[in-house]
């Protein structure tokens, strides 16, 4: 395992796109979160809102440069025919997939680390008083938000990897993964029945993930934080399983 | 003997009709790859499948129907009514000298507070039906003294609010259709506030006493509220002498009413000529948010989503296939002219969309508003200028954004980079727009500056200054005009063109 490791840690070194896709991950995020929060109406005595998911909303975009990353982490290779030399390096398939999964998740652990605490730091030094009190990190709600966010990002970048493994074509990898991200949402919102609607809403893995953002009227929302981090959890495990079987059985 | 064909010379071919050749290639290139007709084939079905889910999905049987003003619109026609009949032509006087509001807390728990468009005043009215024309002139809470009719015209009068030491007091003039409302702050000095011309009142109608108090706009939902008002000196001016005055509550069960907060309910007495009035409710226009159960065209046409996905992909691929392939050398060796390749490019996969789009729209607008009103779903009611404009504005929107995706491939070159940009740049604004979190600023600003502006072309709600709600793209209302919010898109697709033009004619394929 150390050898793959070492050697998944030099790819991912030694090209510059995975550095400047973890920079746009940090940058969308603190970005869009910072252009929230400054448009955010805010009156003496409160925001109207939750200002800490509004802080951390960022992660919206900023998820996208990790799923093209993480897609492109293993179909990159199928492009180039460096698969073949990898398998050929690390005969046991699910150890290279293990070692891909082990260094992206710990480039996106850093890249999202930096990237939920710049988002809180632009927050708490754009909003006023009230709004700023929920973003101090004594507070149990926002640090678990924090944390949960980086837990999420990395979550998506295993999802990612385990669909790119399966369908080895960026486009088609990226297509499925963003379209799951983003269009079951919206699928949700026009189906009528509400109770299809919350279920939609606690299954599909970005709605479900980001409840651990909730700060405020954890009640009314349609999963609980550390359990719609769960849904997402699984949903990656899922994927990564499907990956490694079909990476085991087929040719590369 | 030389065949006239083997002469003729490249310059011949440049011109209009070189560039007729390159849009014929670019076009029979795009239809004979199975993949992309089939992405286009399939934006056209999502826009129909959706419009069939949302249709089938809803089910409203059974639910009250939804007061219609004379105008056709939805209203919202809910308030505590002191009336009388008045036959025939009348004048009717009162004066205000009080009106307080609350706000609940919590249930149960009501606080004083501000409600900007509480209303208390004098209306004429056909009957106590709900929907039936009227006119009133009222005291606000915040907006000083008004005049309104049929629900959707609104006049403003004196400024500033009630109160013991400015009493205000009101007039209506009824003489056949024609109605006068006049205001006065010392009830020697009248002013008049506006004149309605009202149809369909009737010999008789009825006159009297009114209070709303709608829900108030809190963070990103509203509140109930009630009201209530005091009136004295009230006089009404007749041929002959009406009854005795009753007070209703108007529309007590209606969708566009949710009801008294808890432990309050509409009442009015009488002690010496002072006339106590408590109401809740609005007569005003309808909106998304007073009207949960209803729809609107754009929720129909949902699928524009999916839809989006694919046509940005085929525009991607379009031209990244050929990057990948090396057949870009053939192309911009057999159209050395680089810019007019990416014209015909644009302008083969444009009409494609657009055409796909158009037919996607056209059959499911209508088959999902069909299929809607059949489970008893109220859609907003748009006329065949503004559907035909939601239609060729979805058709436009899905071709602008194909292209949008063809130019952000030929910068990047890459197809998973140009997929991934352009879904961002377009879906992703409006699901934010759309999470329940969103402050109503935070979306509309999204909805100005974002390429998902162009969704504006889907809007058929009509916002009212003189209703307060919450006016998000989540709820059908967009900051921008449908055109402008169009421009938006095109001038993000116009800028792209440019850059991939100059970017294609300075690099190495």
């Amino acid at each position: 395992m150390r050898p793959a490791l070492h050697a998944e840690w030099t790819k991912i070194r030694t090209v510059a796109g995975p550095l400047w896709l973890l920079l746009g991950t940090v940058a969308a995020t603190v970005a869009l979160g910072a252009g929230a929060t400054s448009v955010a109406g805010c009156t003496p005595t409160g925001c109207g809102g939750d200002t800490t998911r509004l802080s951390l909303m960022g992660v919206y975009l900023g998820q996208a440069p990790v799923v093209i990353l993480a897609v492109l982490v293993i179909s990159g290779e199928y492009a180039s025919g460096m698969i073949r030399t990898s398998l050929t390096a690390v005969p046991q398939r699910v150890t290279v997939l293990a070692a891909k999964a082990v260094t992206l998740t710990g480039v996106v652990a850093v890249a999202g680390t930096v990237a939920v605490l710049g988002s809180l730091l632009a927050g708490w030094l754009i909003l006023p008083g009230p709004g700023r009190q929920a973003l101090s990190s004594a507070e149990g709600p926002t640090l678990r938000a924090a944390a949960g966010t980086v837990l999420y990002l990395m979550l998506i970048a295993l999802l990612s990897l385990g669909v790119a493994t399966a369908v080895r074509d960026s486009a088609t990898g990226i297509g499925v993964v963003l379209g799951l991200l983003y269009v079951v949402p919206i699928v949700s919102q026009i189906v009528g029945d509400p109770y299809w609607q919350r279920l939609l809403q606690k299954i599909a893995p970005m709605s479900a993930g980001l409840a651990v953002q909730a700060t405020t009227n954890l009640r009314s929302l349609p999963v609980s934080p550390w359990a719609g981090l769960g849904v997402t959890a699984g949903w990656a495990v899922v994927a990564l399983s499907a990956g490694a079987l079909l990476l085991r059985t087929r040719d590369a | 003997m030389t065949p006239a064909v083997t002469t003729r010379q490249p310059s011949q071919r440049a011109g209009h009709d070189g560039f007729l050749q390159s849009l014929h290639a670019e076009w029979t290139k795009f239809r004979t790859v199975a993949g992309w007709v089939t992405g286009m084939v399939v934006a056209a079905l999502m826009v129909v499948l959706f419009a069939v889910l949302a249709g089938v999905s809803s089910d409203q049987k059974g639910a009250p129907p939804v007061p219609i003003g004379p105008g056709g619109e939805p209203v919202t026609d809910s308030f505590y009514f002191v009336h009388r009949p008045m036959a025939g032509n009348g004048s009717v006087t009162v004066s205000v000298s009080a009106l307080t509001s609350s706000i609940p807390e919590r249930p149960g728990d009501l606080r004083a507070g501000l409600v900007p468009w509480a209303k208390a005043g004098l209306i004429v009215k056909e009957s106590t039906r709900q929907g039936s024309p009227y006119a009133a002139i009222m005291v606000t809470g915040g907006h000083g003294v008004r005049m309104q009719d049929n629900y959707v015209d609104d006049t403003a009068g004196l400024p500033g609010p009630v109160s013991a030491a400015a009493v205000r007091r009101l007039r209506l003039d009824r003489s056949g259709d024609a109605i006068t409302g006049y205001a006065s702050a010392d009830g020697t000095h009248w002013i008049k506030v506006g004149a309605a011309h009202v149809s369909g009142l009737g010999a008789t109608v009825q006159v009297g006493l009114f209070v709303a108090s709608p829900p108030v706009v809190d963070g990103m939902g509203t509140r109930g509220s009630v009201s209530t008002a005091t009136f004295g000196d009230l006089r009404v001016q007749e041929s002959a002498a009406g009854g005795d005055w009753t007070g209703d509550q108007v529309g007590a069960r209606s969708p566009s009413f949710a009801g008294y907060p808890a432990n309050t309910s509409g009442s009015f007495s009488e002690s010496g000529g002072r006339f106590t009035v408590t109401g809740a409710g609005d007569i005003a226009p309808a909106v998304r948010e007073t009207l949960p159960t209803g729809g609107t065209l754009g929720e129909i046409l949902t699928g524009t989503f999916a839809a989006l996905v694919a046509v940005i992909v085929v525009g991607a691929l379009f031209i990244t296939t050929e990057y990948r392939e090396n057949l870009i050398h053939v192309t911009l060796a057999a159209g050395p002219r680089r810019s007019r390749v990416l014209a015909a490019k644009a302008i083969v996969l444009g009409a494609v969309t657009f055409v796909a789009g158009l037919a996607g729209a056209l059959v499911a607008g209508p088959l999902g508003e069909r299929l809607a009103r059949a489970n008893g779903v109220y859609v907003f009611p748009v006329t065949p200028a503004t559907q035909l404009r939601v239609a060729l504005g979805t058709a436009a929107l899905l071709a602008i954004a194909s292209i949008l995706a063809l130019c952000v491939g030929v910068i990047v070159r890459h197809g998973a980079g140009a997929v991934t940009a352009v879904i961002v740049a377009v879906v992703l604004p409006y699901i934010l727009t759309a999470v329940p979190f969103m402050p109503a600023s935070v979306a509309n600003w999204l909805a100005r500056v974002t390429p998902a502006a162009a969704f504006a072309v889907q809007q058929t709600l009509v916002r009212y200054d003189q209703v307060a709600s919450i006016y998000t793209p989540y709820n059908g209302y967009y900051p921008l005009a449908p055109w402008a919010g169009f421009a938006v898109l095109a001038g993000y697709a116009g800028v792209s063109l440019i850059v991939a033009a100059v970017l294609l004619r300075r690099r190495d394929a």
